[in-house]
């Protein structure tokens, strides 16, 4: 790749992040999620755990591992092959998540439409349409950023922060985060969900995975008073890799 | 016999803790754990077991707790006052706790997060490979009154050790990381000159650290795609103000980083009141990690020494070695 990606650096003393570019892009999401894949097979000896965020693989390492010894081993992988090319991840769901638009559970459909140049029914109608892409889970336990949204959505965030319930749908920057607990945040509240997405208590406490496609299909508010109550908010699941 | 905790009082902030965990990064949940790490490796050698042993971390003052059942306890971090039955209880000691004795803990001295350890750990629920609440998570919750915490038993009492220094704010050492490059020299040799305050709005996830005059934030707005966030990141918000992100820190943001506080001084961080003065100091990556590496290579190594009691509470002066040092460090065990 060009601009010097994909790269190795330093986060803090105990990590190492494998950047596989400096802006958000899909092949270099695909890249940080197969790379990581392949240092989980590899095992490599002085790695506590791996994880991804937009387009990097992040290497936590053992207390009293050699930093320079995991970074060459992470290189080699590195080096062996075009990860930008790599596949989607396999055990990918296509998931379609039940949303309540606008109203006052949801009061920044207007704002956000406004910004996107269109009506609100137009915001809605091409929302709900859109079939987006789990690109990582972050930030809280179990939250996805999904992506991405047509030309149109590449809103800035607010510089004003806004308080949102877990389950927020929210926009900005071409994609939606759906919240997994309460949090302030400068992305539009455009709608609600009832979907719970961390569940400590359960054997799956992550709902979300990487790679999942997932689509949040508009419904009215007596269909969402009916669904929100449950731990699923109406959610199904089906196999698609 | 099995002994429990009894909580009759909490303070604002009591909950389990131990190292925090490991494997659930990718998901969105950070390692949590103690704010105060060394301070479970000093409980860890007061009672003679192992570091990974889940205790109660008391934020800003502790709370009544009742025995149920003899037990050991250490106390470290914080010095707060505590007492059982009106008897004054050492700091950073270990001490036998009979069967009924009520355990008062008050507010903190100097510094923030007390610790309150038990023989054998508290024995909580597991809950993706480890006890700690992670409350910026959602995970577990703060104690209240009427909870009751299962003890492991066994461990030593009757030890002491000299607390590291790490209460009162001071110099914190940062090495570079993933953003500090976008930062121009101005800006990185100011924010070492500025002395901070700790803002009094501090948690588990993180301290904001107030200042006098400009921010240090990146001209034009930086965008920088979200990437993974490490506990002792200093990110730099918006309008110019450092956060330094600790146990339950988000797992990942967009906001630039200036630099990454070294573990070893991560807790002078988390312990330091509000409006206590911070000062940050950049060191060479390669000096971080050797720093690191040394304060980890010690901690294992703590060596106790026996607690010695004012001779007037005493009730048999002559069975007890006083020199410390020369005894095996268990002739105090069987208090009466």
């Amino acid at each position: 790749m060009t601009d010097g990606f994909p790269r190795i650096d330093s986060a803090g003393t105990d990590g190492l992040l494998v950047r596989f570019s400096g802006a958000l892009g899909e092949p270099a999401n695909r890249a940080a999620l197969a790379y990581r894949a392949a240092l989980d097979a590899e095992g490599i000896e002085g790695v506590a755990e791996t994880s991804t965020s937009l387009v990097s693989t992040f290497l936590r390492l053992d207390p009293g591992s050699d930093p320079g010894a995991v970074e060459e081993r992470a290189r080699t992988l590195l080096d062996s092959r075009n990860w930008t090319e790599a596949p989607l991840p396999a055990g990918r769901r296509f998931v379609r998540i039940p949303t309540l638009y606008g109203t006052d559970r949801a009061p920044q459909l207007a704002a956000a439409a406004e910004a996107a140049g269109m009506s609100a029914e137009e915001a809605v109608r091409q929302l709900s349409q859109a079939r987006v892409r789990v690109t990582t889970i972050g930030f809280a336990p179990g939250q996805p950023y999904l992506g991405t949204l047509p030309e149109d959505w590449d809103i800035p965030r607010s510089a004003e922060l806004a308080q949102v319930p877990a389950a927020a749908l929210v926009v900005a920057v071409r994609q939606l985060v759906l919240f997994a607990n309460a949090s302030p945040t400068g992305w539009r509240h455009v709608g609600q969900t009832g979907l719970r997405l961390f569940r400590p208590e359960s054997e799956t406490p992550f709902v979300l995975r990487p790679g999942d496609e997932v689509t949040f299909p508009a419904v009215d508010e007596a269909e969402f008073s009916r669904i929100e109550g449950d731990d699923d908010g109406g959610a199904d699941w089906e196999d698609v890799a | 016999m099995s002994a429990s905790l009894h909580v009759e009082k909490a303070g604002p902030q009591v909950t389990v803790q131990d190292l925090g965990r490991s494997g659930a990064l990718a998901f969105g949940l950070s390692r949590g754990g103690a704010m105060d790490r060394m301070a479970l490796f000093e409980g860890a050698a007061l009672l003679g077991q192992d570091a990974g042993l889940a205790a109660l971390e008391m934020a800003g003052a502790g709370g009544t707790f009742r025995a149920e059942g003899a037990c050991r306890i250490a106390l470290t971090g914080a010095p707060m006052r505590a007492q059982t039955d009106g008897r004054a209880l050492t700091w950073n000691a270990s001490h036998e706790l009979e069967d009924g004795a009520v355990l008062e803990i008050g507010a903190a001295e100097r510094g923030i997060y007390g610790y309150l350890h038990v023989g054998g750990g508290i024995e909580s629920d597991m809950v993706l490979g480890a006890r700690s609440a992670h409350l910026a998570g959602g995970l577990g919750r703060a104690l209240a009154a009427g909870d009751v915490l299962s003890v492991g038993g066994g461990g030593r009492s009757g030890q002491i050790l000299p607390s590291e220094e790490r209460f009162g704010g001071g110099r914190v050492r940062v090495v570079p990381s993933l953003q500090t490059a976008v930062f121009p020299d101005e800006t990185r040799a100011r924010f070492e000159k500025t002395e901070f305050r700790k803002d009094a709005r501090a948690n588990r996830q993180g301290a904001r650290m107030d200042a006098e005059g400009e921010g240090f934030g990146v001209d034009g707005g930086l965008h920088v795609v979200s990437e993974v966030i490490v506990p002792g990141d200093i990110q730099i918000t918006g309008d110019g103000t450092p956060f330094v992100l600790l146990a339950e820190s988000q797992t990942t943001g967009g906001y630039p980083r200036i630099g990454t506080v070294i573990p070893p001084d991560l807790a002078r961080v988390a312990q330091a009141q509000p409006g206590a003065a911070l000062r940050f100091e950049f060191v060479t990556l390669e000096e971080g990690r050797r720093l690191t590496a040394a304060w980890r290579e010690a901690r294992p190594g703590l060596k106790p020494q026996p607690l010695v009691r004012d001779p007037a509470k005493m009730t048999d002066l002559m069975s007890y070695t006083l020199i410390g040092g020369v005894t095996a460090g268990d002739d105090l065990d069987q208090e009466s």
